[in-house]
């Protein structure tokens, strides 16, 4: 005969422990909105990492005996008034939106608002108070108003800087490959990237120094990079990813804008701002485009759109998912 | 309170000079130079010299700074670089005007859709309406403007004929209609969402239990004890909320052909107009820090339970 403390045993036994992240991923699993919205972003990200492997063209070759065209089997979402594929540029500019949010993620959110934040939350007086202030002043602007003047202005002195590196060290190519353009737009979103995150840690951290884990490492003499890297900074990561995922929607946004504006990624390398841009004539004929060739402005409109969706979503999930008290 | 108030008000002006230091040290940092710009490629160097000596270009930076500041507290934002000869103010104020009108009419429409929606969500939570509302409003929000505006024009204006389909003609003319809806929808959107949360915090009050056992209809419940619980935390993020809608009708009256402030802003940044743009900063962050002072001012009324310190 078993009793029930045996059968409670037995039970306990065979539930493994498992690991708060395994326990994340299981929780977010069943989530099958956010589910599905992750597996969009896996697959579009997958096309823009692919670009140079799935592309039917290239995506400068101009073929102006089909301009305009609908979808056919030779140009699957047609092509554009130059006669430019329309299916190799929408995934050529989702290449552009991957290096740009990845990177000013890892720049901007990761890099310099979780240090500063980190920073401002553990050490408090003076250092936060003058961060804080900064922080504020950036704040008054509106957001794309101040990404645009930001790469308007300094597009041109970053160019030239490029431009005389190529000139003292022989290397060719920096400002054609495009990669000053992921610079520029890089350093215009850094405003728009580090503030509210830095604001989002800093409030965690300020919490986190008082608690008595933190304070017994302090006792035991353990060093400040230590206390904030290994005590501290572990216990801010659930919020720093639900911030990072609603953030990123908002950086592809930003660069499709300042594309659009064509202060972003410069022709002839494709993105999705440039793409609406082009199209569009910076905004102009928007609606005889959406009646005579929807699909010229709707490939790349549909794949931002899918973006932002997603990632709001994928945050939502993951806010629930991540934070169990606001459950 | 009082203190907090005051220290608020004195911390403004530092921090709108600090605001301004910034987009002018960034005008100086932009390349060409204002008097150049503004007497054309053919001027000659003597020409050009003595535009500088004129502008003041020639002093040094601080001193340059100190002087606008000074000139901009009297109401002097200086001249414009690329419509010469008009003061800086009168360029901006007739543009400020029209972008406020429509943002105005823009947050009249998100908040109109938006409280109730967000309101019946939560009253139908645990229904299929719930996420379908959630959800149907997470695509309107995601829907780019590039997207939005030519649909609307096409939709109402082309195909249906019911509103004209760009242009201005005031905040009561049925041109309004379309560019308000195109940057009220996702502001909506912005609404449903946290009045949904507010109003399933304030349901589960044990007040609210209380207001129901004693008997009171539910109308009465639902409108004194929950949504204007509800409605109090939602006044915070209303100037939040309208900030971003003005960020967002910058492409909105680009597309629909109105003579904003978005439009002006976008011409001075691409014309180097950094005189008109500074201005621009300076009024739009003002209007900005005022309007989230007096919202925060606004809350303690309403809400007794918040001290500001």
């Amino acid at each position: 005969m078993t009793s029930i403390a045996d059968i409670e045993a037995t039970e306990l036994d065979q539930i493994k422990p498992k690991g708060f992240w395994r326990g994340v991923w299981s929780r977010f699993r069943k989530r099958r909105l956010a589910f599905s919205g992750l597996i969009i972003i896996t697959f579009i990200y997958m096309l823009g990492i692919l670009a140079p492997v799935i592309q039917t063209h290239d995506y400068r070759e101009t073929d102006l005996r089909n301009t305009q065209q609908g979808p056919s089997a030779e140009h699957w979402l047609g092509t554009d008034r130059a006669g430019r594929d329309l299916y190799t540029r929408v995934v050529w500019g989702i290449q552009t939106t991957v290096i740009i949010t990845v990177t000013s993620f890892i720049t901007g959110s990761l890099l310099l608002g979780v240090s500063i934040g980190l920073v401002a939350g553990y050490f408090r007086g003076w250092i936060d108070a003058v961060i804080m202030r900064v922080g504020e002043v950036i704040s008054v602007f509106p957001d794309i108003l101040l990404i645009i003047l930001l790469a308007a202005t300094l597009r041109p002195r970053i160019v030239e800087f490029a431009r005389n590196i190529e000139d003292s060290t022989g290397i060719s190519g920096l400002v054609s490959s495009g990669i000053v353009d992921y610079f520029v737009i890089g350093v215009a979103l850094l405003p728009l990237s580090w503030f509210g995150m830095m604001r989002l840690v800093r409030g965690q951290v300020l919490v986190m120094r008082e608690a008595e884990y933190v304070e017994a490492a302090r006792a035991m003499g353990t060093s400040t990079p230590r206390i904030l890297f290994r005590h501290i900074l572990p216990n801010v990561v659930s919020p720093v990813i639900v911030s990072v995922s609603f953030g990123i929607g908002a950086i592809a946004l930003s660069e499709v804008v300042l594309s659009f504006f064509g202060l972003g990624v410069q022709p002839p390398r494709p993105s999705l701002g440039v793409m609406i841009g082009d199209v569009t004539a910076r905004g102009g004929a928007s609606v005889s485009v959406l009646r005579d060739h929807p699909e010229q402005l709707l490939s790349p409109i549909i794949v931002v759109w899918l973006l932002i969706f997603c990632w709001n979503i994928v945050g939502d999930a993951l806010n629930d998912v991540l934070n169990p008290r606001a459950r | 309170m009082l203190a907090y108030i005051v220290r608020r008000l004195l911390w403004t002006p530092v921090l709108l000079a600090l605001a301004a230091f910034f987009v002018f040290m960034m005008g100086t940092w932009a390349p060409g130079d204002p008097a150049e710009l503004r007497l054309g490629n053919r001027a000659t160097p003597e020409r050009i010299e003595r535009e500088r000596e004129r502008l003041g270009l020639d002093d040094p930076f601080p001193v340059r700074y100190v002087l606008y500041v000074a000139d901009a507290l009297r109401g002097d934002f200086g001249e414009s670089y690329h419509y010469q000869g008009k003061p800086v103010l009168e360029i901006i104020a007739p543009k400020l005007w029209v972008s406020l009108q429509l943002n105005l009419a823009a947050l009249i429409v998100a908040v109109a859709v938006g409280l109730p929606l967000g309101f019946y969500a939560a009253k139908k939570q645990g229904t299929g309406k719930d996420p379908a509302i959630v959800i149907t409003m997470l695509i309107l929000y995601a829907m780019p403007v590039f997207f939005t505006a030519p649909f609307l024009i096409l939709f109402f204006a082309v195909n249906l004929h019911w509103v004209p389909a760009a242009g201005w003609g005031g905040f009561f003319s049925s041109q309004i209609v379309l560019p308000a809806l195109t940057i009220g929808i996702p502001g909506a959107a912005v609404f449903v969402r946290h009045m949904r949360a507010s109003t399933l915090e304030v349901i589960g009050q044990e007040y609210v239990r209380t207001a129901r056992a004693k008997g009171m209809s539910n109308f009465v419940v639902n409108y004194r004890h929950v949504a204007r619980n509800a409605l109090l935390p939602i006044l915070t993020i209303m100037g939040f909320t309208l900030a971003g809608m003005f960020g967002g009708s910058l492409i909105v009256e680009l597309i629909y052909g109105i003579p904003g402030a978005g439009r002006l802003s976008l011409d001075a940044i691409f014309q180097r107009d950094f005189p008109v743009l500074t201005a621009f900063v300076l009024l739009g962050a003002a209007m900005l820090v005022l309007a989230n002072l007096l919202i925060d001012i606004a809350y303690t009324i309403v809400d007794p339970r918040i001290r500001l310190q």
